[in-house]
């Protein structure tokens, strides 16, 4: 079969029409590497969601929860180990970092885990109620941070080998930004290898298909359902940890202004589709900050413009899944 | 006399406020190929999509191999070695012919024995073996579909309209394939409108009507009984002899 490479030259496309846009190459660099960086960052936290609704059908609007989660865990763990954060050896910045990562992940994914089986199981197959018990659950989770973590907002600095930024002549590059371009492609890298070189990748993949029948061979699509939720739990985490320090400040309200984006990527990619995520949160990312420089009081509603654009050239998404 | 491998007994199925079966009954001796016919709308693919465990019995007993499982989750029940190909076929579009087979081999890789001799009945399946099964032809996918429920030795075969939309040549490998098996390793239950398809390969025959069996029998006396075949089959089926 042909590959579709046609929304993959999207991201080129878009990128080589903004340069004449922005004017400077090394604004554009800086503006391109940036987008790539909250689009590879909304990527992490969107991969999971995107494959429970393929697996399962499940709309978790909740989902925001695990990102908010994250991001506090991860705020602790460095707020805790602040002077390792602030030492100007690598190694101990690291050694900060990267337990506060895992701690996230860790928090995140037994949350999900727990989110589950409490709110989730029960509305198999509902989709109204699944959109009310998981808002709600949204609801709760962010109070609930507020109750552990207080309401004011945490203010984090980041690793001190993490900040300021590279320069290639004219060229500035965030060195956060680059970690979170790493970070995302290494999420991509990990999700497409096990999807397709996997037998459990298999099954996920012939499950987003077809539930159904991927039980009539005789496997148990709940358990991968549950493991798939976990794991998208957890990466949410990851991206919720990796957002707050890029905003440098975390509020229990983080997951809920971050879960827009994230269904908006999952919509343009297609619902199921992890490669179609990866396209459209890429998308999104360059188009806000594209469009962040060239027109900030249109950038709000960029993104759904975006979305609306690419549904009218293909109503199920970027790269749609073959249902039953 | 031995106890058939497959057996229902006043099974019936509600799909939402619908009672589509209403206390459907008939055996599956071990062994050969016993073939569901009857009308659209008769009831025979809800028939085997409950015995499947995929629309959930509200009543009655479904044994197989002296096992009650209508009350068993599907996953379960394939584990039992009960394989099902649907009328949809549902091969999954987006994986290779590969990979399909693949993932139906739940023990391990695909026996290389057994592939052969699949490709020797439906060759395309070789021709196109790393191809996704989107890309096939309505009847390669059937091929697919079926090679997907014998890529392993299964015990009880459940499959919905083989034949519908076929070639008249991969008809005749299907019925090749078919024959061999039930001469060999399995028991087939076979949902078919081509009568001519029916009358070729079964041994059995029950004959559904409004949800209930309506008769059961050897194929043989059912295909010399042509009042009967109109009684129940309707004269729609003579245009497929």
């Amino acid at each position: 079969m042909k590959r579709d490479w046609l929304p993959l030259l999207l991201i080129p496309a878009l990128a080589i029409a903004a340069l004449p846009l922005v004017g400077s190459p090394a604004s554009w660099v800086t503006l391109t590497v940036a987008g790539l960086a909250m689009g590879l960052m909304i990527f992490v936290m969107a991969s999971g969601l995107t494959l429970t609704f393929g697996l399962m059908d499940v709309l978790n609007f909740g989902h925001g929860a695990f990102i908010a989660v994250g991001a506090f865990v991860a705020a602790s763990v460095m707020l805790a180990l602040g002077p390792w954060m602030q030492a100007e050896s690598l190694w101990l910045n690291l050694a900060a970092f990267l337990p506060a990562i895992l701690a996230a992940m860790a928090v995140s994914g037994g949350l999900g885990l727990v989110f589950e089986r409490v709110i989730v199981q029960p509305v198999y197959g509902q989709h109204l109620k699944q959109i009310l018990v998981t808002t709600g659950g949204l609801i709760v989770a962010e109070q609930l941070l507020k109750v552990v973590w207080g309401p004011e907002q945490i203010t984090l600095t980041r690793p001190t080998a993490l900040r300021g930024a590279i320069l290639i002549g004219d060229i500035a590059i965030e060195k956060y930004r680059l970690l979170a371009v790493i970070v995302g492609l290494a999420v991509f890298a990990a999700l497409a290898l096990t999807l397709n070189r996997t037998r459990i990748g298999l099954l996920i993949r012939a499950g987003v298909e077809n539930g159904e029948m991927v039980e009539a061979l005789g496997y148990r699509i709940r358990r991968l359902f549950v493991g798939v939720f976990v794991v998208g739990s957890a990466l949410a985490g990851l991206g919720g940890a990796m957002w707050g320090l890029y905003q440098e400040t975390v509020t229990a309200a983080i997951g809920a202004q971050v879960i827009v984006l994230v269904f908006i990527v999952i919509i343009i990619g297609g619902l199921g589709s992890v490669g179609g995520c990866f396209v459209g949160a890429l998308l999104v990312g360059l188009t806000a900050n594209y469009i962040g420089f060239l027109a900030p009081k249109v950038a709000l509603g960029s993104n759904i413009l975006l979305m609306a654009l690419v549904l009218l050239w293909r109503p199920q998404g970027l790269y749609p899944v073959a249902k039953r | 006399m031995t106890e058939p491998l497959l057996s229902l007994r006043g099974v019936k199925t509600d799909i939402g406020r619908y009672h589509i079966l209403h206390g459907v009954e008939f055996d599956v001796p071990e062994g050969g190929l016993t073939m569901l016919l009857g009308r659209n709308g008769a009831g025979k693919t809800t028939t085997l999509r409950t015995i499947m465990g995929l629309w959930r019995a509200a009543a009655g007993e479904i044994r197989f191999a002296g096992r009650d499982i209508a009350s068993l989750a599907t996953p379960d029940i394939a584990r039992l070695g009960i394989a099902y190909v649907p009328e949809s076929m549902a091969i999954f579009a987006d994986l290779t012919v590969q990979e399909n087979l693949i993932l139906a081999a739940r023990s391990g890789p695909p026996d290389q024995k057994r592939l052969d001799w699949i490709f020797t009945r439906f060759e395309a399946l070789k021709r196109f073996w790393t191809l996704p099964a989107g890309n096939l032809s309505g009847g390669q996918k059937q091929m697919l579909a079926v090679a997907r429920a014998i890529v392993e030795p299964r015990r009880l075969l459940l499959i919905d309209e083989p034949t519908k939309g076929l070639a008249p040549a991969i008809i005749a490998n299907m019925i090749a394939a078919f024959r061999e098996l039930k001469d060999g390793e399995s028991t087939l239950l076979v949902v078919e409108q081509n009568f001519a398809f029916a009358r070729q390969l079964g041994d059995s025959v029950a004959v559904m009507d409004d949800g209930r069996v309506a008769h059961t029998g050897g194929m043989a006396a059912f295909a010399a009984d042509s009042v009967l075949q109109q009684h129940l089959l309707g004269l729609g089926m003579d245009t497929h002899q």
